[in-house]
């Protein structure tokens, strides 16, 4: 295995193990974005550069900017409630 | 310990094992050989497809495809359903009570701006090259709807009412899934089996070439930028658009 598959490998753990640490919903939905992020590192760094290129846009884009609408949609609710 | 942390420690346990085993034997990377190796050649040989993925993507299993992006379809369309504001509901009493909106960051804005160009011609290029190379409809289609959302975090809202209007999304969506959809019966028509591949395939490394591969390519682009882009305006909408300002 090459250097960067080790370190793609590493960054995937942690940051899997980070997202599931991080409590807070907002963070979390970053944290995940940059976890998305090491994921499509590791596929490119084991040629697999089509799954990788939609994991990006995917998991680093559009998942966590659909979490944070929703978050802030749901804090303004809350807002007005009170 | 609770109960449940020492069912979640047993299960995760078996499941890291399993994982291991996996692996195990698995062919080393970057050297396909047997079937995998087989596939590759006969997608060049009989297809003219230089990308095997997407070989098997739209013409080996292209049918898969066809049920994939039917389900896409479905969600943007239930996420149309459920998240659009009925006529008139809620929204005008909205207005009013809501401070404006903060002002987006300068820095986002140009950085947001700058990135929009780049982002749809890499898109673009992304759909219309699957067959040749890593990407295809799918990879290009999300490119293209995240572009659209980069004139957003460039705080043109007025600008992504303009450049993405509702309809135009709609459009693109259900004609994406048409044109597949077409495709699969022109194959019957002319080959006798649905997505039967019945275009000429031209010389391998070609753009217009692998027949009906990069149109089925185009068409699922289409159909993912419409789908991914109204999922994501029907969001905003809910979201920020509507009683912002």
């Amino acid at each position: 295995m090459s250097a960067l598959q080790d370190v793609a490998l590493l960054a995937v753990a942690l940051g899997g193990t980070a997202t599931v640490l991080v409590r807070d919903p907002v963070r979390q939905a970053l944290v995940s974005g940059g976890f998305g992020f090491s994921l499509s590192v590791l596929f490119f760094s084991v040629q697999a550069p089509d799954v990788a290129l939609s994991q990006i846009v995917v998991a680093t884009v559009a998942v966590p900017v659909m979490v944070l609408l929703t978050l802030a949609k749901l804090r303004r609710d809350d807002d007005r409630e009170r | 310990m609770r109960p449940r942390t020492v069912i979640a420690a047993l299960v995760l346990t078996a499941l890291a094992g399993l994982v291991v085993w996996s692996v195990g034997d698995l062919t080393p990377f970057g050297t396909p050989s047997g079937d995998a190796d087989a596939v590759a050649r006969r997608l060049v040989r009989d297809r003219h497809v230089a990308n095997t993925v997407n070989g098997v993507t739209y013409d080996l299993r292209a049918l898969d495809t066809l049920g994939e992006e039917l389900i896409l379809f479905l969600a943007g369309l239930g996420s149309a359903v459920l998240l659009r504001h009925g006529r008139g509901e809620e929204v005008e009493e909205e207005r009013g009570d809501e401070e404006a909106p903060p002002r987006t960051a300068d820095l986002l804005r140009v950085a947001g701006a700058l990135l929009v160009g780049p982002v749809v011609v890499l898109g673009v290029y992304v759909v219309v090259h699957g067959h040749l190379g890593p990407g295809g409809g799918f990879q290009g289609g999300v490119m293209l709807a995240a572009g659209l959302l980069l004139v957003y975090a460039a705080g043109q809202v007025v600008a992504l009412e303009r450049v993405e209007p509702t309809a135009l999304v709609e459009v693109a969506e259900s004609s994406g899934a048409l044109a597949y959809a077409l495709v699969a019966v022109g194959g019957l028509v002319f080959g006798g089996a649905a997505l039967f591949n019945f275009l000429p395939l031209g010389t391998t490394g070609d753009l217009l070439s692998a027949g009906t591969i990069p149109v089925l390519s185009v068409a699922v682009g289409v159909e993912v930028t419409g789908a991914t882009a109204l999922i994501l305006t029907e969001f905003l909408d809910q979201t920020l658009l509507r009683g912002g300002e």
